[in-house]
């Protein structure tokens, strides 16, 4: 009896509550911890950017157009004498803030969505998920570029579109996770006892759902992250002069063959940062569900 | 057989709809009156007037997605209004550069990716496994324009074996159009290898592990042919369709690889029209690239329901 009732089933009770296995199960992958020291560096770096940068990242310097990396710039200077180190730093607050921002902005949408839709199914389900079934059909990222064409340039706007775009996709996965679980018995217990809809909803199966969703979150940061760079490299986040690593890309492209070092810093942080959320993605994968090794 | 596809092809029909009012729909996201907007930067008012009409702007929203949506139907996708062409010409003249970089993207990444996930899945837990899943995590993990502009760096600015940017027509020069398309087209197929890699690998533990390839095994076939000729023939099916699916990865990635390398594709169509604030080029990128993932979906479908015997019933 006690496995089908509600407060069995809820994490975080017991000691030895799934959650807490899971976390020990995260703990012993290497790869996952890499990826979250790595995110841990980033948030710091981001977080403490105004005492790590030796310089302004926006101050422009005539006398040091250019410069390789040496000793008073650790990563060399760009067209108009910026530092790059520092634009690094600085960088890494949009490219965070677009991460994070983006995917709070699809799971505020595409969660309750897809619970509704699946919860209440019929007519209501249909229209969500066709609606859904065409989201997906435009590629993300076209889709992202297309709304963030026409809400305007700045990186507001780009994390609204990014985080629009990645939406059907927390739509579809909570409404498949919230099928499953709706025909369990302990749902069937909780309403048995005269819960009403919206409590059976809230607690007693989404807390069921959220293993996979947190796993979907947090790869999803890593693609919202490399969105947000390609938008600014294309011009449609960050605006200039604030610094951001796509932007600073697009400039580079353009000294390739006389400033090197202009390409290789930020583009280095993007993949660091975006492989960093794609380990700890796979990571609490195998680790919240031991099934899919 | 004639009832999965007549429920497959009405499924679609909701599917367009949608599709559509989410493009017209793009439009309401402009502040202000569009048609000022999609004046440009001149504001004449004669093009204000001429769009205000064009646009039907003084209809309720419903009657103008109607006359939109008439025109999509008879193939009249707007017009530029930078280079005064229709979209759908302009679409069409793009087209096969994009194609042709897209074709050798995926060809590079079948030839990865495939190879790569088999040695995978046969030598699990090994040296092999291992470092074929760091580089697909590399591919997953890298953006492909920093690719791109390292590439240049390596192949063109130091070495000098290969142009950094510039196309050549394939009609005119082959090799030098081969020249220009190798290096996008590997940066574009990087990623989808990496894909490609990790499902081949999950497919094919999956089928390793099946009773029918014990048998083979039971019956004394060597191992290579167990693998290539049993195992592997089956796991390719749904890898197959991923194929398909993986077209809009391609076209996403063409958007940013053609900027690198300054190819005069779909990509940087849909690029300087953001740029020149040409929307209607914009929402016939968008819609004549959602039409062509839904089409070649249907047909992934299809495929996998012809030389899947067990669903044809």
């Amino acid at each position: 009896m006690s496995a089908a009732t509600p407060q069995a089933m809820m994490p975080n009770v017991n000691p030895a509550s799934p959650a807490r296995r899971a976390l020990r199960r995260l703990l012993r992958r290497r790869g996952a911890m890499l990826g979250l020291v790595i995110v841990v560096f980033f948030v710091l770096l981001a977080l403490f950017a105004p005492v790590i940068a030796p310089y302004d990242p926006i101050a422009t310097s005539w006398s040091a157009v250019r410069k390789a990396p040496s000793m008073q710039y650790l990563f060399g200077t760009d067209e108009i004498g910026r530092d790059v180190l520092s634009r690094v730093v600085w960088g890494a607050r949009a490219s965070l803030l677009a991460g994070l921002v983006s995917v709070g902005i699809s799971m505020a949408l595409g969660v309750p969505i897809g619970l509704l839709a699946a919860y209440v199914g019929g007519w209501t389900d249909s229209l969500i998920s066709r609606f859904t079934d065409s989201m997906l059909a435009v590629p993300f990222l076209i889709l992202a570029i297309a709304l963030a064409a026409f809400l305007g340039p700045s990186l507001s706007n780009a994390m609204i579109a990014i985080g629009v775009s990645a939406t059907p996709i927390f739509i579809r996965l909570t409404r498949a996770q919230v099928l499953a679980v709706k025909v369990e018995d302990f749902v069937e217990a909780a309403r048995a006892v005269g819960n009403p809809h919206w409590r059976i909803a809230l607690r007693h199966i989404l807390p069921n759902v959220l293993s996979p969703l947190i796993v979907q979150a947090t790869l999803a940061i890593a693609a919202a992250i490399i969105a947000e760079a390609s938008l600014s490299f294309l011009g449609l986040g960050q605006q200039p002069p604030a610094p951001s690593w796509g932007s600073m890309l697009n400039t580079a492209k353009n000294y390739v063959d006389n400033a090197p070092w202009m390409a290789v810093w930020p583009g280095l942080a993007i993949f660091l940062l975006v492989l960093s959320f794609n380990l700890l993605g796979d990571g609490l994968r195998d680790a919240l569900d031991p099934k899919h090794m | 057989m004639l009832h999965y596809l007549l429920k497959r092809l009405a499924a679609i029909v909701p599917t367009i709809f949608f599709v559509t009012i989410i493009i017209f729909g793009l439009q309401q996201l402009l502040p202000g009156d569009p048609a000022v907007i999609l004046a440009g930067e001149d504001q004449d008012p004669n093009v204000i007037a001429y769009l205000q009409k064009k646009m039907h702007l003084d209809e309720p929203l419903p009657v103008r997605y109607g006359y939109w949506i008439a025109g999509v139907v008879h193939g009249d996708l707007g017009e530029s209004l930078r280079i005064q062409q229709p979209v759908l010409g302009l679409i069409e003249e793009k087209l096969p550069v994009t194609l042709e970089l897209a074709v050798i993207a995926m060809l590079i990444a079948l030839v990865i990716g495939i190879p790569a996930g088999i040695v995978s899945a046969v030598g699990k837990d090994t040296v092999w496994d291992y470092a074929a899943n760091v580089i697909a995590l590399w591919g997953l993990s890298t953006p492909n324009f920093w690719l791109g502009i390292l590439m240049i760096l390596l192949f063109s600015v130091s070495l000098g074996w290969l142009p950094a940017s510039g196309y050549v027509s394939p009609f005119e020069d082959l090799q030098a159009n081969l020249a220009a398309m190798i290096m996008p087209a590997f940066v574009l197929g990087n990623a989808i290898a990496a894909v490609l890699m990790r499902h081949t690998r999950s497919a094919m533990l999956q089928v390793l592990n099946a009773d029918y390839v014990r048998t083979a095994r039971a019956k004394g076939l060597d191992e290579r042919s167990v693998v290539l000729k049993h195992a592997l023939r089956n796991a390719l099916t749904p890898i197959i369709t991923l194929g398909a699916l993986e077209f809009g990865t391609l076209l996403s990635g063409a958007v940013l690889t053609e900027q690198v390398f300054s190819i005069p594709g779909f990509g940087k169509l849909i690029v300087d029209a953001v740029f020149n604030r040409d929307y209607a080029v914009v929402q016939g990128v968008v819609l004549f690239t959602s039409s062509v993932y839904i089409v070649l979906n249907l047909l992934a479908d299809l495929a996998y329901f012809l030389v899947n015997p067990r669903l044809r019933g």
